[in-house]
């Protein structure tokens, strides 16, 4: 029998490798086990790796405080912890939108008023439920080869003139465009939003599937503008060099299409180490943390004191309309809307 | 027997002797005749893993089931239709076309004197492994309306925009060159076993190769054509990333903004369900179409060298079509993966190259194609000895995972993971799992097209000379099966390497993979430190496709 075993293994790479890598397995789950989650702080952060891993080792260095961060999307994360309820093994959810937070906002618990009062009114839930660790203005990208700044109307209701047939590029399942109507449903009313949707929709606009695609396609000549986030442009001028043929034009006019959206950030009801999570959210909304988001991922610091980068308007200068951020993760209504006129599959 | 001359050696399902025949009393003689002559472990086994192939589909009914109303608006919906037969459109045509590229390519690369044809294979694997949000930011990089090749004429020929990508044709292409490795993958293993006695019989009676291709060989591939058009229209079903960035709505497009921007898990759950019944339908034409496929080889075939085909003065015009597939499916990502990592090292980008992810996924793809291939065995084995409503019906929910978006897998694993197996929760245990859900298929697929080759009569000899019938299966079938073992093992790797939802989803905490660091990166705009990683995949991915490869000359 023995010998018919290693007979077996001697002649049969297809076994050997089997029965190591099994070994490999148990051996590697073992010790991954041997970890226990307790005492770790557990972030699940819908803001990409990219940016916020140097951010979480800086945490860590100023804290001592060990921190694992789970990253995806910020909708998936949001459904991931309605899925995992009160057995969640997160402390903290970081969401990219507030809407991801007000997918999950029974899940979490009322934040310190003194972290709270760090950011404007405007920009944190009016129940303390969460906090807006930073800001990022709707704006609209046009490639400075074919257009500039004089030929761009004040407000976005320019863009629905038939003469902007087939230069529009858009992002209609986008959260940030998605609560930019919203913003619009709340200041100009349902029908004027509407009219103003299928004044876009009839000029034939590109879609694409978020901000990256459309401002690539703007700085390409696909086409002429887009509606997107003011700071995804800083990362092709970083990579592309000043030659990248797109800039962004706040519209003078304001309104909607200058809306002031905000990430944010809430504590669990389930999370065990309260104490940590609330370290972590003072850290974001530390003048270290928001330096970082100002210098690194060009948003809009939101506590006082931390200046924006310096090619950016002030927040003041975009006529920002007055709308509360935490209306914006009504969305139903909007997807609703963005159906009817047919933006949405 | 009375059979015409081509077809003796071949025999027909349903003349094999009983197994049991010739062994003595046995405990197995108290169970049901259908039961009888596969162990039950061997059934037990397959049950199990069906039904952990099943989860996330009884999670999707559980979402669906907990806000009914909303999940009948969201089927219902007229929408729904529209965007049902779009999709159904588009998984014609990329299914047609990777048929035909598939198939003419596997033959010239296995049966023909094309030269280099152990590299044209190796290639012509290699799409597999681009990530299909990769492979469609590439090719808009390079053939938009504005893309790399628009520049290159713009200055030469005044060209200022070439004709849109977007939409249908650039979707069905882009899928086409991502997925026609699966057609091409399990062809190939068939043609490796082919016993050459019919094609050298029509041959002989004056037939041109022509005539015996179509009217042999052809048939005798069907069953593998199928099982790859089958994984190409189900992958094609649930992709994301390609159909998003090209813009052509599917339904993959719609479940993502219930989950992304609408936060609505039941409407979710609901159309995820539509989507699957998509794929029950699509299993079930493949099943119709495999009923009267099967073949076994003759047990006494010798086992020799068959002819090459000399190509002749097709030698030319096989060398630009196998050049032509490859340089689209393979050589434009590559390059415009270079492109924007030059240029990222030119603007100052560094430490691009990120050797944890490698690690991270190499190890989880290994424990994957492992743990999926030993997973789809029970099932190969007992729908191709044992073909009846039981063992058909296991091997159909073996597809069940392969059609569901990534993230309704991973949601689902998420719910039953938490609740029931906590232990394992997050670790690397229920993303392996996951990976087992999701690929199985893909294994099982080709572990069958390479048993149908296989005539039982060889191993039940084995067993009446006094094996065990696992001693009869390890030392008699799976040497003969190897090569389709090896491809199941290999395609489960690439796939997994290139896994993103469910690995973000259920990965161990702090553990990124190739596939996140390149999602993460492409999410911001970060091309060069996208594009490292991406051609660290290709790398990783081209080592064991080479070594399948070789192994192929080397078995036979």
């Amino acid at each position: 029998m023995t010998t018919e075993i290693s007979n077996l293994l001697g002649r049969r790479p297809v076994l050997l490798v089997l029965g190591l890598a099994t070994v490999l397995f148990l051996a590697v789950a073992c010790s991954s086990d041997g970890e226990d989650s307790d005492g770790e702080l557990v972030i699940y952060s819908g803001r990409s790796e990219s940016l916020i891993d140097p951010l979480i080792k800086r945490f860590e260095e100023a804290t001592g405080i060990d921190a694992k961060v789970n990253y995806a999307g910020t909708g998936a994360l949001a459904a991931t912890l309605l899925e995992e309820g009160d057995r969640s093994p997160a402390d903290v959810f970081f969401a990219q939108d507030p809407g991801g937070l007000g997918a999950i906002i029974d899940m979490v618990k009322p934040l310190d008023d003194d972290l709270i009062v760090r950011v404007p009114d405007w920009a944190r839930s009016p129940d303390n439920l969460w906090v807006g660790i930073s800001g990022r203005a709707r704006t609209v990208v046009y490639n400075t080869n074919k257009l500039s700044p004089e030929d761009l109307p004040d407000t976005l209701d320019g863009f629905t003139d038939p003469s902007w047939k087939g230069r529009i590029g858009w992002a209609p399942t986008n959260g940030s465009f998605q609560a930019m109507v919203t913003g619009m449903r709340l200041i100009w009313g349902e029908d004027r939003t509407r009219d103003w949707l299928e004044g876009i929709v009839a000029n034939e606009p590109s879609v694409y599937a978020k901000n990256t695609p459309t401002v690539a396609a703007t700085g390409s000549g696909e086409v002429e503008v887009g509606f997107v986030n003011h700071y995804y442009l800083h990362r092709f001028l970083a990579e592309e060099g000043e030659g990248f043929a797109a800039r962004n034009y706040f519209l003078p006019g304001g309104g909607p299409g200058s809306a002031v959206l905000v990430t944010g950030a809430a504590i669990l009801k389930t999370a065990d180490n309260e104490s940590q999570a609330e370290r972590f959210l003072d850290y974001l909304l530390s003048e270290d943390a928001q330096k970082y988001f100002s210098e690194q991922t060009f948003e809009y610091p939101l506590i006082d004191g931390v200046a924006h980068e310096e090619l950016l308007p002030n927040l003041d200068s975009l006529n920002t309309p007055d709308i509360d951020v935490s209306d914006l993760g009504d969305l139903e209504a909007t997807q609703n809307l963005l159906r009817e006129v047919g933006a949405l599959p | 027997m009375n059979r015409p001359p081509g077809l003796q050696g071949f025999q027909v399902i349903g003349e094999q002797l009983p197994a049991g025949t010739g062994l003595s009393w046995s405990p197995r003689r108290l169970l049901p005749l259908w039961l009888r002559r596969e162990p039950l472990s061997l059934w037990l086994a397959a049950i199990a893993v069906a039904g952990a192939a099943a989860l996330p589909a009884l999670y999707l009914a559980t979402r669906a089931a907990d806000s009914s109303d909303t999940a009948l608006d969201a089927i219902f919906d007229p929408d729904t239709a529209a965007i049902l037969w779009r999709s159904i459109q588009l998984i014609v045509l990329v299914t047609l076309g990777s048929v035909l590229i598939a198939v003419p390519l596997a033959w010239l690369t296995v049966r023909t004197d094309l030269p280099f044809k152990r590299a044209w294979a190796v290639a012509s694997v290699l799409p597999l492994a681009i990530p299909s949000y990769v492979g469609a930011l590439a090719f808009i990089s390079a053939f938009g309306p504005k893309g790399l090749l628009q520049g290159w004429l713009e200055a030469p020929f005044g060209i200022e925009r070439i004709p849109d990508l977007y939409g249908l044709t650039g979707a069905t292409i882009v899928l086409i060159l991502l997925s026609y490795p699966y057609v091409f993958l399990t062809v190939r293993a068939t043609l490796w076993r082919l016993e050459p006695e019919m094609e050298e019989a029509s041959r002989s009676l004056g037939r041109s190769p022509w005539h015996t291709f179509r009217k042999i060989t052809l048939p005798l591939l069907y069953p593998a054509i199928g099982a790859g058009a089958l994984l190409v229209a189900l992958y094609t079903l649930s992709d994301f990333g390609a159909v998003a960035l090209l813009q052509y709505d599917t339904f993959t497009r719609v479940i993502f903004n219930e989950y992304n921007s609408a936060f609505n898990r039941a409407s979710a759950a609901a159309l995820s369900l539509v989507l699957l019944g998509v794929a029950v339908s699509l299993i079930l034409i493949e099943a119709g179409a495999r009923r009267r496929a099967r073949y076994y080889a003759g047990a006494n075939a010798a086992r020799r060298e068959r002819r090459i085909v000399q190509l002749g003065r097709w030698r030319l015009p096989a060398s630009v079509f196998s050049g032509v597939v490859t340089f689209l499916a393979l050589g434009v990502p590559v390059f415009v993966l270079v492109y924007w990592l030059v240029r990222g090292i030119n603007a100052g980008e560094s430490e691009l190259f990120d050797f944890t992810a490698l690690y991270n996924s190499v190890q989880f793809s290994i424990y994957a194609a492992v743990a999926t291939v030993i997973a789809a065995v029970p099932i190969s084995v007992l729908s191709v000895r044992r073909p009846g409503l039981l063992s058909a019906g296991l091997e159909r929910f073996s597809y069940v995972g392969f059609a569901m978006p990534g993230i309704a897998v991973g949601l689902g694993l998420v719910f039953f993971g938490i609740r029931y197996a906590t232990a394992i929760y997050q670790t690397v245990f229920l993303l392996v799992f996951a990976y087992v859900v999701l690929f199985l298929p893909v294994a099982v697929g080709a572990i069958r097209a390479s048993l149908l080759q296989v005539n039982p009569r060889m191993e039940e000899a084995a067993m009446s000379l006094g094996r065990s019938r696992i001693n009869a299966f390890l030392t008699v079938t799976v040497p003969v099966i190897r090569p389709g073992l090896a491809a199941a093992a290999v395609m489960v790797f690439l796939l997994t390497m290139k896994e993103l939802p469910a690995t973000l989803i259920l990965g161990p905490i702090e553990s990124r993979t190739l596939a996140t660091s390149i999602w993460t990166a492409a999410e911001e705009a970060f091309f060069a430190r996208a594009a490292a990683p991406s051609l660290l995949l290709v790398v990783a991915s081209a080592a064991p496709m080479t070594f399948l490869v070789l192994r192929e000359r080397s078995s036979r």
